[in-house]
């Protein structure tokens, strides 16, 4: 119980419930779990590219070469990852930072993975650069500094549109939101 | 009890946690409660109504409801963004700083409008292109100040005479300059502090941010106050400062001289 309780989410009563459906489980359904358990620890590395979690090295998105080899999108974590697939509307690389440089929280950029990136672009096929760090303070300062190492270079920098989000509300966004969903606006 | 359910009072994002799923620990800080944390629920989700008001560095006005371990904020709205802040990174390393100083200075439910005063007063004025002057080290002399540890500067902190003209010693431990009678007595480290350093501590002291704001000192000169500085914060608050590595990354034209000397 006190296992399910360490994870991210998981209150004392829903720890209660797992626990109790754990013990009620089939035995072969129980070790499906625990193998599933165990694979995430042995298995999954990170890609030697991308940085992004991934069960075979290069992962399957640096591996396939139908994607956009000249694109790489950069994120702050693997899960972002996920996030811009669903969209369907990338199909170029990405490249996984693991964190974002938060001075107050005791993170700088030496403990991201910003050196293998600027490792990447030394070949000169990468043409442009997504930087797709979250729009808050932290996210935005790392974007700034990974832009100002990557401007030498002579690659394109560009980061995500900003604005409203879709069902949203125009009376309660922020006015930074609002200020840049205003400037941004595109034609009907 | 009579306390009322939700409280109104306006206050400086300074930090944030992320909490759970979606949710955050921010650490604000206020004017008539010193520094409040409180939990901001959803504000990680894209649609929330709050999460663009409570960024870090946001002057916000906030409706907070007592909780039973921390209090929850259940409205916020801006009152100044500081974008121009946001978006240089130079701009926003030495806004950083200035948050975690105070973050480091301030205690919770201590109250301290001057500190509070100093806070927006600098995020407005490290707003402006115009360079920053000597802007963060008026912050810290004043933060200190106003902390109770204003550096010693007419002193001698070892035996009471005052400071003669000339170059002189800087004492992290004892807060102060020493006169140069007392130096061989001491066994700590100790910074060197020059007749024209010391001036300019004095001077922003008991000066106004407008005068800090324009007065530009050699690099050599400043390079040594960011020492004394430094060093002295660093011993206050017994921690060494990720903010100032930081800043002192991202500012163009540091000497090494100065980043060296402050890891030494």
């Amino acid at each position: 119980m006190e296992q399910f309780h360490k994870l991210p989410g998981i209150g004392p009563k829903t720890a209660q419930r797992l626990t109790y459906y754990l013990v009620r489980m089939p035995k072969d359904e129980a070790r499906l779990l625990a193998e599933a358990v165990l694979a995430v620890k042995e298995r999954i590395v990170f890609c030697s590219q991308c940085y992004n979690i991934t069960e075979s090295n290069p992962c399957v998105l640096c591996a396939d070469p139908g994607r956009d080899q000249a694109r790489i999108c950069v994120v702050e974590e693997a899960m972002d990852v996920l996030a811009l697939e669903r969209t369907g509307a990338y199909k170029g690389l990405y490249h996984v930072l693991h964190g974002v440089i938060s001075p107050m929280n005791g993170i700088g950029p030496d403990d991201l993975r910003i050196q293998p990136l600027l490792g990447r672009l030394k070949g000169g096929a990468v043409q442009e650069i997504i930087l797709a760090t979250n729009p808050n303070l932290e996210g935005e300062a790392t974007s700034m500094y990974i832009h100002r190492l990557i401007s030498p270079l002579g690659v394109k920098v560009t980061r995500p549109a900003r604005g409203l989000p879709v069902g949203g509300d125009l009376e309660y966004a922020d006015e930074v939101t609002l200020g840049r969903a205003i400037e941004g606006r595109q034609e009907f | 009890m009579a306390r009322p359910r939700i409280y109104k009072t306006q206050g400086v994002v300074l930090r944030q946690m992320p909490l759970g799923e979606a949710d955050r620990i921010l650490t604000l800080f206020t004017p008539d409660m010193g520094k409040l944390r409180a939990v901001a629920r959803g504000v990680r989700r894209t649609k929330s109504r709050m999460g663009g008001h409570l960024e870090p560095l946001t002057h916000v006005s906030v409706s907070v409801a007592h909780g039973k371990a921390l209090d929850t904020i259940a409205e916020a709205e801006t009152i100044h963004s500081f974008r121009g802040l946001r978006e240089d990174l130079g701009r926003v390393s030495r806004a950083i700083y200035v948050a975690e100083l105070v973050d480091g200075f301030s205690a919770e439910h201590s109250p301290s409008p001057n500190v509070y005063r100093l806070l927006l007063e600098a995020l407005h004025r490290l707003q402006e292109p115009s360079g920053s002057g000597q802007l963060i080290r008026y912050f810290e002399v004043q933060l200190l100040r106003q902390s109770g540890f204003g550096p010693e500067l007419l002193r001698c902190v070892e035996c009471r005479s005052d400071i003669e003209p000339g170059d002189h010693l800087f004492s992290s431990a004892k807060g102060g300059v020493l006169c140069q009678r007392c130096r061989p007595q001491s066994g700590e480290a100790l910074l060197p502090l020059s007749l024209n350093g010391m001036k300019v501590l004095r001077y922003l002291q008991r000066e106004e941010y407008a005068k800090a704001a324009t007065l530009t000192v050699p690099q050599a000169l400043g390079d040594e106050l960011e020492r004394v500085l430094g060093s002295y914060t660093r011993y206050v608050l017994d921690r060494e400062l990720k903010s100032a590595e930081f800043m002192h990354l991202v500012t163009p034209g540091r000497s090494r001289r100065a980043t060296g000397a402050r890891r030494g």
